[in-house]
């Protein structure tokens, strides 16, 4: 069998003489490792560790978060309840079940609106289906945190007044 | 009776060392593990806001493992279950018992020799009590009843087996040099002076039996790149799988112990004990004031810059968490002031105009401490060479010891010998 056709990696380094005594590379690696930790202990601010609760990551303008529902200027939801959302959704974790409008020129209106964030996989596909621009991705919130499932289900009133802190 | 409690006072002085070095690795393994991957590591659990880069956290640990829920499986074997991980501790210590830690004290005009049991065969009880080790891995493995337990244990068997020979074939040479089994011979041997300048350390005499004895040891104390028992990667977590709780923070205390045991054996073998290279005991006593002197003013520079290290910390990062820990640099750099202000006032006691007594102390305090200091480096050696290694394949292991290690302990045993016959 032959190995001259394969890459570089997958054939095996040949190692020589004063490699083979292992001493020398292990005091190498040694000097490698000694190097990391002295450059970190007088430059320990120029790590690329972030401490987390007080320096928080910036994601871009177009990252994904907690979802929120879009007003109209008197402040109900633009949603008209099509379903289209739930309907596209991969995660299947929308809700909706819509109810007449007092206004003739709207269609719909959603009467519950719930999205289950512990099945949501924020692919952001609901935002594309909307006719309406009702439903977005752009609160930049990623800190979901809560003590039990029920708290991750939330209702329309919760989309509408979605807060920016995090809190659930 | 005052022998019984001159060995009380000793054995709790090393006791003593033993345990409060023991938190000092774990903080020294996590801190250090994390700056070698480029990382912080703990700097979080704090007393009152101040943090001690971490060294709180071991600490935060102890009152944890304590207060935690003792799991055992429903199989164990009771009685050996429960034994396992004090025979590890237990072990772990008791080889101390003939490491010397300083050369004498003179408490009241008589000499009191700074080691538990000066025993003739101190040799060969360090190579009997490290193979014992193996028992609490071994029992713990086994009463456990779980497979990856076991294979753990006889991992454990089969290492120490395969590098037990090893290590004593490496001291073997050591014991033809000074021709001695007895530790402290060993170590006031290892005085004298090669060619008027090289110490004659075992490590010069025998940097072959060093390389041997320092791969058995990480062997036989299960640290990477030997900690085969434990191979999270392969069977779990190895014998302490199904511990929880206190035991499981006895084994893991045993580890440690172990590292220190091993650390404190290089030392005495290889590296001179207490000695000091080129300042013999009669050279400390003579320069007893000028050395206290000297050091007074070392620890003044070192409180002066550390505070002043401080000092800045309290400008750079004022406000910068909003709570009590944003108080930590002002107090550091109090701390290190204060430290300077105590050496600065001890200085106003004419530290160099020490009488004879004194100058017996100095010379103690300066042995223990070079004892310790080299023991705290062979320590972190442990540490630095497991974040620098990966793990051994179990048949790699197995090469190493029988067919690369134990010609070589052969060997350098040949060799020694027949130099030792024509010298």
């Amino acid at each position: 069998m032959s190995f001259e056709g394969l890459p570089a990696a997958a054939t095996k380094k040949k190692v020589n003489f004063w490699e083979s005594l292992y001493v020398i590379e292990i005091a190498k690696g040694l000097v490698v490792t000694m190097s990391h930790l002295v450059k970190n202990i007088f430059a320990t601010s120029e790590m690329p560790t972030l401490q987390y609760p007080e320096e928080k990551m910036v994601y871009s303008d177009r990252f994904r978060g907690r979802h929120r529902l879009t007003k109209r200027e008197d402040g109900t939801p633009k949603c008209v309840a099509c379903q289209l959302c739930s309907t596209y959704c991969p995660a299947d974790c929308i809700e909706i079940v819509g109810a007449e409008h007092d206004d003739p020129t709207i269609e719909k209106f959603p009467l519950t609106f719930e999205i289950d964030l512990l099945r949501c996989v924020f692919c952001g596909l609901c935002e594309e289906a909307c006719p309406c621009d009702a439903i977005r991705l752009d609160t930049g919130i990623y800190e979901m945190a809560a003590d039990n499932r029920a708290a991750f289900v939330v209702d329309k009133d919760f989309l509408l007044n979605n807060t920016t802190d995090g809190t659930l | 009776m005052p022998i019984v409690l001159e060995s009380l006072a000793k054995i709790g002085f090393m006791f003593a060392v033993i345990m409060g070095m023991v938190p000092l690795m774990i903080w020294a393994e996590r801190k250090g593990a994390a700056f070698i991957q480029d990382r912080t590591g703990p700097n979080r659990a704090a007393i009152a806001g101040v943090r001690l880069a971490g060294l709180i956290h071991p600490l935060a640990d102890v009152v944890k493992l304590i207060f935690k829920e003792d799991v055992q499986p429903a199989s164990r074997h009771k009685a050996l279950y429960n034994l396992a991980p004090w025979l590890a501790m237990t072990v772990a210590v008791s080889t101390y018992a003939v490491i010397p830690f300083g050369d004498y004290i003179m408490i009241g005009g008589k000499k009191f020799a700074l080691v538990v049991a000066d025993l003739q065969v101190g040799a060969l009880y360090v190579l009997a009590v490290s193979s014992l080790g193996t028992y609490g891995i071994v029992m713990g493995g086994w009463a456990s009843n779980n497979k990856f337990s076991f294979l753990g244990g006889i991992r454990a068997t089969a290492q120490m087996i395969s590098y037990e020979i090893s290590m004593a074939l490496a001291l073997m040479g050591l014991m033809l040099i000074f021709s001695s089994l007895r530790i402290t011979d060993i170590v006031v041997g290892q005085q004298e002076l090669i060619f008027g300048f090289l110490p004659k350390w075992g490590v010069v005499v025998q940097p072959l039996g060093f390389i041997l004895f320092l791969t058995a040891v990480f062997a036989e104390t299960n640290r990477n790149p030997f900690d085969m028992p434990e191979g999270e990667s392969e069977i779990v977590a190895g014998y302490h799988l199904e511990y929880s709780s206190l035991k499981f923070a006895l084994f893991f205390m045993a580890e440690y112990c172990h590292m220190v045991v091993g650390a404190a054996l290089i030392t005495s073998f290889y590296f001179g004990g207490y000695q000091i290279p080129g300042m013999p005991r009669a050279f400390l006593e003579a320069h007893a004031g000028g050395l206290l002197t000297g050091q007074l003013i070392a620890i003044i520079c070192t409180g002066v810059i550390f505070g002043l290290l401080f000092l800045r910390r309290v400008q750079l990062e004022a406000g910068k968490f909003g709570d009590e820990r944003d108080r930590e640099p002002a107090l550091g750099a109090g701390f290190w002031f204060l430290v300077a202000l105590g050496a600065l006032g001890a200085l106003t006691l004419k530290p160099w105009t020490i009488g004879p007594d004194g100058a017996s102390m100095v010379a103690t305090v300066a042995q223990v401490m070079a004892f310790l200091g080299k023991v705290v480096f062979f320590s972190w050696f442990f540490i630095w060479v497991r974040w620098t290694l990966p793990r051994f394949r179990y048949d790699q292991l197995m090469h190493l010891g029988w067919k690369v290690m134990l010609p070589l302990g052969l060997l350098n045993l040949v060799v020694t010998a027949v130099v030792m016959a024509l010298v």
